[in-house]
């Protein structure tokens, strides 16, 4: 019997990856062009490597399941040289999601020192913004900005896939500038 | 005869509380409570949630015997109450939780340590008739202990290495092997129940819809279940089947997300390569019919947000043609690389007697013969329609969590087909009666049973909201399967419980 990973493997090789690009062919939701840009600049800037350390401050989930899909093969942000790290001390972007709850207001203030500099923040979602649907409970501080600097918002509840990738776009944006 | 008397029957004396639905609710006095902690001590009545309000415990209870449902109250004006917990240690971190948000003690709980409350809030007992001033500093949290020769403490948390929720684990480890692990969550604790207080019931479903993000449409169609039984709404045929076509999507993306990253955290990363693909086209769908990738805020109160578009359905069985085909082989896969198998045979055990003595739901209990389906009891429409069959595995270990899950995901294929073959015709869409009362609604959500209860009030405002995730009943039991385990399992054991945080802190 042929193993079924020879099989996986035959099929990835023979019919190429499920990563969405090529320059030609229009994407419904913008991903490609998104996807070269980002690459150029990644490139340019920061020489290929942007490390990120995410920080659930009190989100519902949902943020991190679409960051999971970034990270999957379809969107593939580890091709940019964009990956996220275990560390926070291995990070150049703190990237926050949630209202920040006030149980997490020191965790995530504590991870954000543990950056070293230079270092941006990144609030993704609607949450981390200022609170979400979550804002003004005794247990909510608010958005990440009330407990860190926070460099550029991604909006969305939560954002979608493409959304991130142009959010992270700006970040490099912002790093060659500051 | 003592041992068979139904709950019921134990409840039949007692006074009835007018107004709630579907389920009745009971009140006991001091005596009545206290007779019911001794008899849950011996009997299989099943418990379900535990909640509080100012000046009143409640607990929903199922009889294991004959499936009826109940909700017990009791008022406590000297704002104690005999604990479930000392008889039923399942219930033990829900009534350390009452404590921290209600201010009700419950007497004869041996456990004096704060739950969600980390002493971080600007009130303490914040949803008590009379909030209590702020603790000055943090509270300490003294975690159970292990000792012995060689045993060292390894701290996790809550700032975790991957892209996850927050909590802290605290391992007793001797070498490589786990003697005690403790978690001490609460760090996502968000105040929904309070925030819930007072708003409409528009606004609620938006709360309620975001308590655990990937179980949204389960906790929406709780939410939307419990608002319409206690408004006497009937909600459209059509409806109830969308409702159970996007909870079908959601619990199949979500077991196929579980099954990569159990796998990843066994180190084979293709499958959770292979599963990520499977995902995102789900999600793709989704975005294109719904107009949200995880569907959040298409379930509301009297029905869905928008019908299925006309191509909707082909859009649908294409879909499921290639998952079928590619879940088959992701299954074969599995199966057949022994380097996997090594990992997650015999790895996490759970025994059955545990997850029934806790009540574990979905996969955590159905792989360890514990084949309880919210979907067949009590059921809800119109899953009475699909013949339903619930997988069970006795093994209890990661295997088996996910042979359940590749189970599932397989009957969900088949249910969403059935769904599109049988999908009634007409509105989608009720507006809800005024009218003033409770609610309670259990619906399966891919990790297990969710709960809500509600109360609202005749202008249409929510004036009680609770919900209750599964997770309650399976991180004690991820405590209990990771012990004798190596800590490098730990991962693995955890990702195959895949227990909420965000659902379980609320």
């Amino acid at each position: 019997m042929i193993p079924p990973i020879s099989k996986l493997l035959f099929r990835a090789l023979t019919r190429g990856p499920q990563t969405r690009r090529g320059p030609v062919a229009p994407d419904p939701d913008g991903a490609l062009e998104l996807a070269a840009a980002l690459g150029e600049r990644a490139r340019a800037k920061l020489g290929r490597s942007l490390a990120i350390r995410e920080v659930d401050a009190g989100s519902c989930n949902g943020c991190e399941l679409e960051i999971h899909a970034v990270n999957g093969p379809v969107y593939d942000l580890e091709r940019f040289g964009i990956r996220f790290v275990a560390s926070p001390r291995h990070a150049d972007v703190l990237m926050v999601t949630g209202p920040v709850t006030a149980n997490m207001a020191e965790a995530l203030r504590r991870t954000y020192e543990a950056v070293p500099s230079p270092k941006w923040v990144v609030a993704l979602g609607d949450c981390a913004r200022d609170g979400g649907c979550f804002a003004g409970s005794y247990a909510v501080v608010g958005g990440a900005a009330s407990v860190v600097p926070v460099d550029l918002h991604i909006p969305g509840c939560p954002p979608e896939p493409a959304r991130i990738l142009s959010g992270l776009l700006e970040v490099m944006e912002r790093a060659v500038k500051g | 005869m003592i041992g068979q008397e139904t709950l019921a029957e134990f409840l039949a004396g007692a006074e009835t509380v007018a107004g709630s639905h579907p389920y009745p609710r009971t009140r006991l006095d001091r005596v009545g409570w206290q007779a019911l902690v001794a008899r849950l001590a011996g009997s299989d009545w099943g418990l379900m949630a535990e909640w509080g309000e100012p000046d009143e415990v409640y607990v929903a209870l199922r009889d294991e015997s004959d499936g009826e449902i109940r909700i017990v109250s009791h008022r406590c004006f000297d704002r104690r109450f005999a604990a479930i917990g000392a008889v039923r240690p399942a219930a033990i971190r829900l009534e350390r939780a009452i404590r921290d948000l209600w201010g009700l003690e419950p007497e004869g709980l041996d456990d004096r340590r704060p739950w969600l409350d980390h002493g971080r809030w600007p009130v303490r007992q914040p949803l008590a008739a009379r909030p209590r001033d702020p603790s000055p500093t943090p509270f300490a949290y003294p975690f159970l202990t292990a000792e012995g020769e060689g045993l060292h403490q390894i701290p996790v948390g809550p700032v975790h290495a991957g892209v996850i929720e927050p909590g802290h684990f605290r391992f007793h480890a001797q070498g490589e092997t786990v003697v005690r692990l403790e978690a001490r969550l609460g760090y996502t604790h968000k105040g929904i129940a309070g925030l819930a207080t007072g708003r409409t019931i528009k606004e609620v479903a938006r709360l309620a819809g975001r308590v655990s993000g990937d179980s949204t449409v389960a906790y929406a169609l709780a939410y939307a279940r419990a608002v319409e039984a206690a408004t006497g709404a009937d909600v459209p045929r059509r409806a109830n089947w969308l409702r159970a076509l996007m909870a079908e999507l959601e619990r199949l993306a979500n077991h196929l997300a579980d099954i990569g990253g159990i796998c990843n955290d066994a180190a084979f990363a293709v499958m959770l390569a292979h599963m990520s693909v499977l995902r995102e086209r789900i999600l793709g769908v989704n975005r294109a019919l719904f107009g949200h990738r995880l569907l959040m805020d298409q379930v509301v109160p009297g029905g869905v947000a928008a019908d299925l578009p006309p191509e909707g359905s082909e859009t649908i069985k294409q879909l499921l043609y290639g998952l079928h085909k590619e879940i088959d082989r992701a299954r074969q896969l599995y199966e057949n690389t022994p380097s996997l198998s090594d990992r997650t045979q015999g790895t996490g055990i759970l025994p059955s007697a545990l997850a029934n003595r806790f009540g574990a739901g979905g996969f955590v209990g159905r792989a360890s013969g514990r084949g309880h389906d919210a979907r067949r009891v009590p059921g809800y429409p119109p899953y009475e329609m699909l013949d339903l069959s619930v997988p069970m595995l006795l093994e209890g270990d990661v295997n088996a969590r996910v042979m359940i899950r590749f189970a599932e995901a397989a009957e969900s294929l088949r249910l969403i087909n059935r769904i599109l073959l049988e999908l009634p015709d007409g509105p989608v869409r009720t507006d809800l009666p005024l009218r003033a009362g409770e609610g309670m609604a259990v619906t399966e959500s891919f990790r297990g049973e969710v709960l809500v209860w509600v109360r609202v009030d005749e202008s249409g405002r929510v004036v009680r909201f609770h919900a209750h995730d599964p997770s309650w009943f399976q991180w004690p039991l991820l405590e209990a399967t990771i012990k004798g385990n190596i800590v490098a399992d730990f991962p693995l054991c955890n990702k195959s419980f895949n227990c909420s945080y965000s659902g379980h802190d609320q």
